[in-house]
């Protein structure tokens, strides 16, 4: 008996050393991504990454979302491969989209492209529900898999077509859509309560050239704005 | 082991047929490469891997003595094992798991891209030894050799182009490995040979071959969804055409959508050309209600202004511009579509399915190019739509950057406005980008095509509308009127669309709906048309100053001045300010320079003990070689890029150019034969390269403007024409030079071969950079310049 339980005691240590590891390297990375937002203050409109946001993403262990081959990338602020054709977006992004919902405790979230299932477990720290649909079967079997395993039981995740929204928990407070589309699917909007918004990140695979967020007014006139993800101004000189 | 025969005369036969193999490859390639890949990625790949050509020359100096004395077996062995590597290495490099979108994060990225280098020169290297050796074994016989690779190299060229119309690439690359083997066996001349090469033959045949596409590319994405399924695919030079459906999820492609837009969307399937840039074939039963939503698309608002117009649609493709002028009740459209074989499947092959587009009411078809089309026309339009032609992923990551353009230059809006009627309207719709790229460059080019057409104020004749990802530019010929203005706000508001200009905009009507940090697209018209717009263009970070038919790279947005900032703001999510084509182009360079350096360099300092070292003269004909390289590639890429207008067909442009030029410079070689012993190069041939060269830049364009409108056979004969001359006298330097050093220090032969190798493929990357900064006639003209520099290098007579 003796032998087994040594094992088990090395093994959690083990266990615990990675755990300490990773806590380290993600608080290294948040304090990367947290003087990139404040940079761009102009752009987004806030000083600093919300302190939710903040701490939902200090707690989602993002190398849990990787393919283990990328497992040793999993901090570093860039995009990943997940497998698929699809990626896991820049954590500077990701913290981004998620501080421009301005998700609150007792939202309903919906998401278009659930991919690794990261964005939904870093809203899930931050809402009352996330739904999430992935058009990718095996994307969304793993990603609600893996979910459940880190015990999101506020997420549920769907396979199939998102282009109809989830109108059986609609409207929503806020939705994310992920998935890169040619127009914003008008049952989306339909979906997106009044004073709801919406982040739509713009832009190629492993590129994310700008992220609109669509917000949908009390009277349910609609406006978006482009926000380039990066402090910049396309003039040399006095602008 | 049979016994060895005394080859005593070059083996032309199967040197023709090796270069037109290894000629077809590249053209092959570059097809197969574009559709796992990228274009962009595909041109930096084959110009590394022609460098097997200088590798060849390398190793043919090092190992001489021991490869000539077994010349018929290199050859033979060569040419099988090009055939045989020429399709290994390709499936090989395609499984290399390289992903170019991930490079600048990822360098392990790098190592992948140099195995795919190692694995593709490799083909390259095979053929191009035969060749190399043919000319050390055979120095006296330089003019007929060279003439045989040439003109094999033409006629294998345009014989692939003209094969892909019928066959898939990969089926027409095991038909271009069995030439090879065929060449191989030939020169080998006995049975073990022949059952060699019948057995490697039957494993190509029935290898299975597949190509396997980047996972990235929209057809990898759209296939994955539930419930695709390819339903069929096409393919020819134009591209490979792969038609997707997906009944449980199916397409739904509105680019642009009004937000305001509450209809769905009629059901369609997806079309992609190389696997990417979707274009959809929507479900028409001929009902006009499920095309409302193409009135929810920026590029509707023609239709608000124009009663009744006669339209021409430039680029009809899958034919959704013909549907939302159908919707608009339009009574007559002319739609121009490049690629016949789309035209088939939406017509033909789903005809029930799309509701025929192409043959609606008052709809008429034309197959060509959309430049060529309406300069060949006598007609005129009411509205001149040009179609939003590039998928929206290859252009936000600017990977066209090296495709030219003649659609959206300067001479290409000044036609569009020639053929447009009193009052009429030209609708340009470009994908939206922060901070504005492409949309602005288009308003520069609008503008300058104006005032070139004689426009004193053209303020009054532009409007600019933009929604969250489309934005459509009008060009009318003619003042907008008031009224006009006014259904321009009226059709922005219904669909919070803004308006960037119009003449007399107001600064608080801009940036309303789809607001962007500062209004940049109604500043960037502002300045633009304002007294400081040159200024403007000098402080902008991209390069948006107007493409011209000279310099027709349209999507070339890349300033080296900008370059420092967008490497600093790289992972601070600013990765995709950085337009990529122009860099690579720039590494592509950095890097065929550095690989042919070595190349040339290298076999000095190995054999450094033998007798090349100590050759008089070895430099000048070094330097001849060099220049001799770059001269060529230089006047044949300017010219292929000039007659691209002409023959109206990009495609028609390489082939038949190519073929004319390299099939004359075979002819020009036998007869320079002539010359030969006079030790010098008769400067009557570079005077006439020069005189015609120089003559074309000025006759080019009167006579191209006169014969455009001539059917595509004339056109063709004519540009066989005005080629034949200048190849014929541009194939006599080399081999007189090479005969020369033949003469004199044969030893020299293969290293010069190699050396006029790497800087043709240096050359022809240059000409593409040079040609984006100064021009296609800067091209020509350094072409010209560089001859005169050769001909006073000429190889002297000396003993080695």
């Amino acid at each position: 008996m003796a032998r087994p339980l040594i094992m088990s005691c090395l093994l959690a240590c083990a266990l615990n050393a990675a755990a300490d590891e990773f806590t380290a390297r993600r608080e290294g990375l948040m304090r990367e991504v947290e003087s990139e937002i404040a940079l761009i203050a102009p752009e987004t409109g806030h000083a600093a990454l919300d302190p939710r946001v903040l701490a939902a993403m200090l707690k989602v262990p993002r190398h849990r979302f990787v393919p283990a081959d990328q497992v040793r990338n999993a901090y570093l602020n860039r995009p990943l491969p997940i497998g698929y054709g699809q990626t896991i977006s820049q954590p500077l992004i990701v913290a981004l989209m998620t501080g421009l919902m301005q998700i609150r405790r007792g939202d309903t979230v919906l998401e278009i492209g659930t991919g690794s299932g990261y964005q939904a477990a870093i809203m899930g720290e931050l809402a009352k529900a996330i739904y999430t649909i992935e058009i990718i079967e095996p994307l969304a079997h793993k990603a609600a898999v893996r979910l459940t395993e880190l015990g999101y039981a506020n997420v549920s995740v769907k396979s199939g077509d998102g282009y109809h929204g989830w109108p059986e928990y609609g409207p929503f407070d806020s939705i994310m859509v992920t998935a890169a589309a040619s127009h914003v699917p008008p049952p989306l909007i339909r979906q997106l309560k009044p004073g709801g918004r919406m982040v739509i990140p713009v832009g190629a695979q492993f590129m994310t050239q700008y992220l609109m967020l669509v917000e949908k007014r009390p009277d349910g006139t609609i406006t978006t704005r482009q926000i380039l993800p990066v402090r910049f101004v396309p003039l040399t000189g006095p602008n | 082991m049979p016994k060895p025969h005394i080859i005593v005369e070059p083996p032309l036969l199967s040197l023709s047929l090796l270069s037109a193999a290894a000629i077809g490859y590249e053209v092959l390639l570059t097809r197969m490469l574009s559709i796992i890949q990228w274009h962009h990625f595909a041109y930096m790949i084959i110009s590394v891997a022609l460098l097997g050509y200088g590798a060849a020359g390398a190793i043919a100096v090092v190992a001489e003595s021991w490869l000539l004395a077994r010349y018929r077996q290199v050859f033979a062995g060569g040419a099988a094992l090009f055939g045989l590597s020429a399709i290994a290495c390709f499936l090989a490099a395609q499984e290399a798991g390289f992903n170019p979108l991930e490079v600048l994060w990822d360098p392990n990225q790098l190592l992948r891209l140099a195995w795919i280098y190692l694995l593709l020169v490799t083909p390259f290297f095979f053929a191009a030894l035969c060749v190399c050796l043919t000319f050390a074994r055979f120095p006296a016989n330089a003019h007929r050799i060279y003439s045989a690779d040439i003109a094999g190299a033409g006629l294998g060229g345009m014989a692939v182009i003209l094969a892909l119309y019928v066959l898939m690439p990969l089926a027409a690359l095991k038909l271009l490995c069995l030439l090879a083997l065929l060449a191989g066996a030939l020169v080998w001349r006995h049975l073990s040979g022949a059952i060699l090469a019948c057995l490697a033959a039957a494993m190509l045949l029935l290898l299975p071959a597949t190509l396997h596409l980047s996972d990235y590319k929209d057809l990898s994405v759209a296939l994955r969804a539930q419930g695709a399924q390819t339903a069929g695919q096409d393919s020819s030079p134009l591209g490979l055409l792969t038609v997707v459906e997906n009944s449980r999820v199916p397409f739904r492609h509105a680019p642009g959508m009004s937000l305001n837009a509450a209809m769905d969307i009629p059901e369609q399937l997806g079309v992609f050309v190389d696997g990417d840039g979707l274009s959809p074939i929507t479900r028409f039963d001929g009902g006009r209600e499920p095309l409302a939503y193409l009135d929810f698309l920026t590029s509707a608002l023609p239709y608000h202004l124009l009663p009744q117009p006669n339209v021409l649609v430039l680029g009809a493709g899958t034919g959704a511009d013909l549907l939302q002028a159908y919707y608009h009740r339009v009574p007559h459209v002319d739609a121009v579509e490049l690629n016949p074989q789309m035209v088939e499947l939406v017509q033909r092959r789903y005809g029930t399915y799309s509701g025929t587009p192409y043959s609606l009411p008052g709809v008429v078809a034309h197959i060509g190019e959309a430049r060529g089309f309406v300069a060949g026309s006598g007609a005129s339009w009411d509205l001149i739509q040009v179609a939003l032609l590039d998928s929206f992923g290859v252009s936000s990551a600017g990977l066209y950057a090296l495709s030219e353009n003649y659609l959206y230059t300067v001479e290409g809006l000044r036609e569009y406005l020639r053929h447009l009627n009193p009052g009429g309207m030209l609708a340009l719709t470009r994908w939206v980008s922060v901070p504005p790229r492409d949309t602005l460059k288009l308003f520069a080019t609008a503008i300058a095509a104006l005032r070139q057409s004689g426009v004193a104020d053209p303020a009054a004749q532009l409007a600019l509308i933009r929604g969250w990802k489309t934005a459509t530019l009008l060009v009318k010929n003619g003042a907008f009127s008031a009224q006009e203005i006014a259904r321009i706000r009226e059709f922005c508001q219904a669909r919070s669309f803004d308006v960037d200009y119009f003449p007399g905009i107001k600064p608080d009507e801009v940036n309303r709906y789809n607001q962007l940090d500062r209004p940049y697209y109604y500043q960037g018209a502002m300045a633009l048309l304002g007294p400081e717009s040159s200024d403007f263009l000098a402080r902008y970070k991209f390069n948006i100053a107007p493409a011209t038919d000279d310099n027709p790279y349209f999507f070339h947005f890349f300033k080296w001045g900008s370059l420092p900032e967008f490497i600093r703001l790289r992972e601070r999510g600013g990765m995709p300010l950085l337009e990529w084509g122009y860099p690579i182009l720039a590494a592509t360079l950095l890097q065929a320079v550095l690989v042919s350096a070595a190349l040339i360099l290298l076999p000095l300092w190995l054999a450094r003990k033998h007798d090349l070292a100590g050759v008089a003269g070895r430099g000048r004909a070094a330097s001849y070689f060099a220049l001799l390289g770059c001269a060529f590639m230089f006047l044949e890429i300017a010219y292929i890029q000039k007659f691209i207008l002409f023959l109206s067909h990009p495609l028609y442009a390489v082939g038949v150019v190519l073929c004319a030029f390299l099939v004359c410079a075979g002819l020009g070689s036998r007869y320079a034969q002539r010359w030969e012993h006079e030790g010098r190069l008769p400067p009557g041939i570079i005077a006439a390269i020069a005189a015609i060269a120089l003559a074309y830049l000025v006759l080019l364009p009167v006579l191209f403007a006169a014969l455009i409108a001539l059917p595509d056979w004339a056109r063709i004969i004519i540009t066989l024409i005005l080629i034949a001359p200048l190849g014929f006298f541009m194939g006599m330097p080399f081999p007189l030079g090479l005969a020369q050093v033949g003469r004199t220090a044969p030893q020299l032969v293969p290293w010069l071969w190699g050396i006029n190798a790497c800087t043709s493929v240096v050359s022809a990357i240059l000409a593409a950079l040079l040609a984006m900064h100064w021009g296609f006639s800067a091209v020509i003209l350094a072409g010209v310049v560089l001859y005169g520099l050769a001909l006073k290098l000429f190889p002297k007579a000396v003993a080695g």
